[in-house]
């Protein structure tokens, strides 16, 4: 084995200890944020949940449904990352030793067959990147259009970093094609794209292999600490976002225990007064009913603002927004993430959290958009990573209704005939039965 | 109940029978035809009358857990005084709340929506439908939401309306991606927010698009919003929405 441990291979590992250092940071910063929310044991029926996280995470089954054009490109970049990860494992440790292709001698023809089918991957996500920078710019669809602002360059950033990734990937193969003591004939798409450096000579095509090796893995390293900030963390919270999503029936919206524990007790003198507390804990009494900010949802919820990908799934197929309302579940989720971010950073600031005079319920999400939802629970049927927009709205409406007394006057007077007669409407009890005989 | 209970009698199943379809007009005419079918079929069926109270769901999704509680617990002592087991029920939303809410607080039942139990006395031949006037109709089905993708309930239904020998014509949204008809989430008791438009127009209109001869609901709310709509679309006189246990009884002229 040919070893060149060098000065490269110092910066080289330098770079690398930065760069996991930094997303490391992040990476403690956003779980930090998360664990903001309330407690919720979702550990539950593990089997099932390693299931549903191989068929909806690993398997994107929820990513091809209707939607067969975004499907299968999502999955031809998805598939790429993820095989050609591998090959930058081999140019991490490359990196680190001081080697050139160390797998390549131990490998023979199969390190070529999988060269080979990376490189024909890294085409076909290069493809995939244009015809999404298209569908987000040229010709946006509906649920990409409304995106403006940064969620509309984030979203653009990615594509371009990715495209230029992966021409860096060919590139380095191009120009390794042509240089003399290097054994690449039995790579596919770079040995037809040798001739484009096949005019440099050897010394320069040494330059242009290293440029490209380390511009490949600089951005690499970079883009690792450019997910923390953007809508491409899902690629990391997806994964245990499904993990811990619901498996009950989507039309289960939790009880809440505080509630119920208060109710037992007015409707049974003798129950236990303490058993108030057992739902809760311990500091029940600045508990509020509902959320009103951030702190007051589960860290599941928490954790669903972290993994939205602002795919607009949820928002396409919301009968609120489709027929004009102002409400869109998708900017639930990312109103969630904007703010957690914003209590993270007083944290940051103060070391503690201290109340900053704003809440994600007024400031970022209006009492008009969370009335418009009708619980039809299309935007958690749609979404791909198995968010949960319609509880946080559900959280945020009982804190309208039971802490601040915000209901409209007929929802009011629906429930004080729910509360009074037993049906929403002003029905006598006594009429009930009255079908019966008529 | 209470005069079977008196008699120390247990009905096969209770029928609770919900709010809309005790009180409102046009749904207590759903409530009637399902139970001429558990007549007909011979099942032997209580209802709670003037004991069921309303299950709190409303209440609930407005955001009000109180009142949800309150209800919730009245009801479940009631069926449990009854020592009930088996519940069917006309309305999805009673469906959702004593399925998945009740147990929770205490209430443990199995629940089946009518259309459930509907497919199941005919599979099991207790009740028998010829096509009638419904043969070869077009026929199409809205999916209510808090059936199917909340509850995973899209097929009993299809199942009871091909057995009439309609055609079946599904809308371009359906089942696991139908479009709600605008009335859950308490939205039946209140003005919609501004907007473009209202969304059981728009159901209304997807509806439409199938060229359909009848509009099949399985919900005493979608039966509303659909019925507005189509009203609205002035096709009231010769489109008619019924309810799944409506095409039944009418099929068999009960
Ligand atoms: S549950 Fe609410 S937010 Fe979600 S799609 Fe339905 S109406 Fe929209
Ligand atoms: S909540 Fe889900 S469907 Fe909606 S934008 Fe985020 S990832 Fe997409």
């Amino acid at each position: 084995m040919d070893i060149h441990f060098g000065i490269q291979n110092i910066i080289f590992i330098l770079a690398l200890a930065a760069a996991i250092w930094a997303f490391a940071r992040q990476w403690n910063k956003i779980w930090r944020n998360i664990k903001l929310g309330k407690p919720l044991d979702r550990t539950d029926q593990p089997g099932a949940r390693w299931k549903t996280m191989a068929r909806v995470a690993l398997g994107q089954t929820k990513m091809v449904r209707r939607r067969y054009v975004a499907g299968f490109f999502h999955v031809v970049i998805y598939v790429g990352f993820v095989l050609i990860n591998i090959e930058v494992a081999e140019i991490l440790i490359d990196g680190i030793l001081g080697t050139h292709r160390i797998l390549q001698a131990p490998l023979g023809p199969v390190y070529d067959a999988a060269i080979s089918f990376f490189e024909i991957l890294a085409v076909l996500v290069i493809i995939a990147c244009v015809v999404f920078l298209w569908r987000r710019n040229v010709q946006p669809v509906a649920r990409l259009r409304s995106l403006s602002g940064w969620p509309k360059r984030d979203g653009n950033y990615i594509l371009v970093i990715e495209l230029v990734l992966m021409m860096a990937l060919l590139s380095l193969g191009a120009a390794e094609a042509n240089m003399n003591n290097l054994n690449t004939e039995g790579w596919l798409v770079t040995s037809q794209l040798a001739p484009l450096f096949s005019g440099l000579s050897q010394e320069a095509l040494h330059w242009v292999e290293r440029g490209a090796w380390w511009f490949h893995i600089i951005g690499i390293l970079l883009f690792l600490n450019y997910l923390p900030y953007s809508k491409h963390f899902h690629i990391i919270m997806a994964f245990p976002n499904v993990w811990y999503s619901r498996l009950s029936a989507k039309g289960k919206s939790d009880n809440l225990e505080r509630v119920k524990a208060e109710v037992q007790l007015m409707m049974d003198p003798e129950a236990d007064p303490y058993a108030a507390d057992a739902g809760g804990n311990g500091d029940d009494e600045d508990e509020r009913f509902g959320a009103k900010d951030v702190q007051d949802l589960k860290w599941v919820q928490l954790m669903n603002a972290y993994a939205c990908t602002e795919c607009g799934r949820c928002t396409d197929s919301c009968p609120a927004h489709l027929t004009g309302k102002k409400l869109s579940p998708r900017k639930i989720m990312m109103d969630t993430r904007d703010r957690l971010e914003e209590v993270g950073q007083v944290i940051d600031q103060k070391g503690h959290w201290e109340d900053d005079g704003k809440s994600l319920l007024y400031d970022y999400t209006t009492p008009e958009e969370l009335w418009a939802c009708t619980t039809c629970n299309a935007c958690v049927e749609a979404c791909p990573v198995n968010i949960d927009p319609l509880s946080i709205i559900m959280d945020m409406r009982r804190y309208l209704v039971m802490e601040d007394s915000q209901a409209s006057a007929q929802i009011n007077t629906m429930m004080t005939n729910v509360e009074n007669n037993g049906a929403p409407w002003a029905y006598a009890q006594a009429d009930r039965a009255n079908w019966i005989k008529e | 109940m209470a005069e079977m209970a008196a008699e120390n009698k247990m009905p096969e199943v209770l029928f609770w029978v919900g709010c809309a379809g005790s009180f409102d007009d046009r749904a207590k005419k759903i409530t009637k035809a399902f139970a001429k079918i558990l007549q007909k079929a011979e099942v032997s069926f209580a209802v709670l009358g003037t004991e069921e109270s309303c299950t709190g769901d409303p209440a609930k999704r407005a955001g009000n857990e109180f009142v949800f509680m309150m209800q919730a617990m009245q009801n479940i002592e009631v069926l449990n005084g009854y020592e009930i087991h088996k519940i069917v029920t006309t309305c999805p939303h009673c469906f959702n709340t004593l399925a998945n809410e009740y147990p929770d607080l205490g209430g443990n039942y199995e629940v089946q929506h009518h259309t459930q139990f509907i497919n199941k006395l005919l599979e099991e031949g207790r009740l028998k439908v010829e096509g009638g006037h419904f043969k070869g109709k077009r026929i199409t089905y809205h999916d209510p939401c808090y059936l199917g993708r909340a509850n995973q309930v899209y097929e009993a239904p299809r199942e009871v309306i091909r057995k009439l020998d309609a055609e079946l014509v599904e809308m371009r949204r359906c089942k696991s991606n139908g479009l709600c008809c605008g009335a859950g989430g308490a939205q039946m008791y209140k003005e919609p927010e501004p907007g473009r438009k209202d969304i059981n127009i728009e159901r209304t209109e997807e509806a439409l698009e199938t060229k359909p001869e009848y509009v099949a609901a399985a919900c005493p709310f979608c039966n509303t919003m659909m019925t507005d709509g189509v009203k609205n679309s002035e096709r009231e006189g010769d489109l008619p929405v019924l309810d799944v246990a409506e095409l039944i009884a009418q099929a068999e002229d009960l």
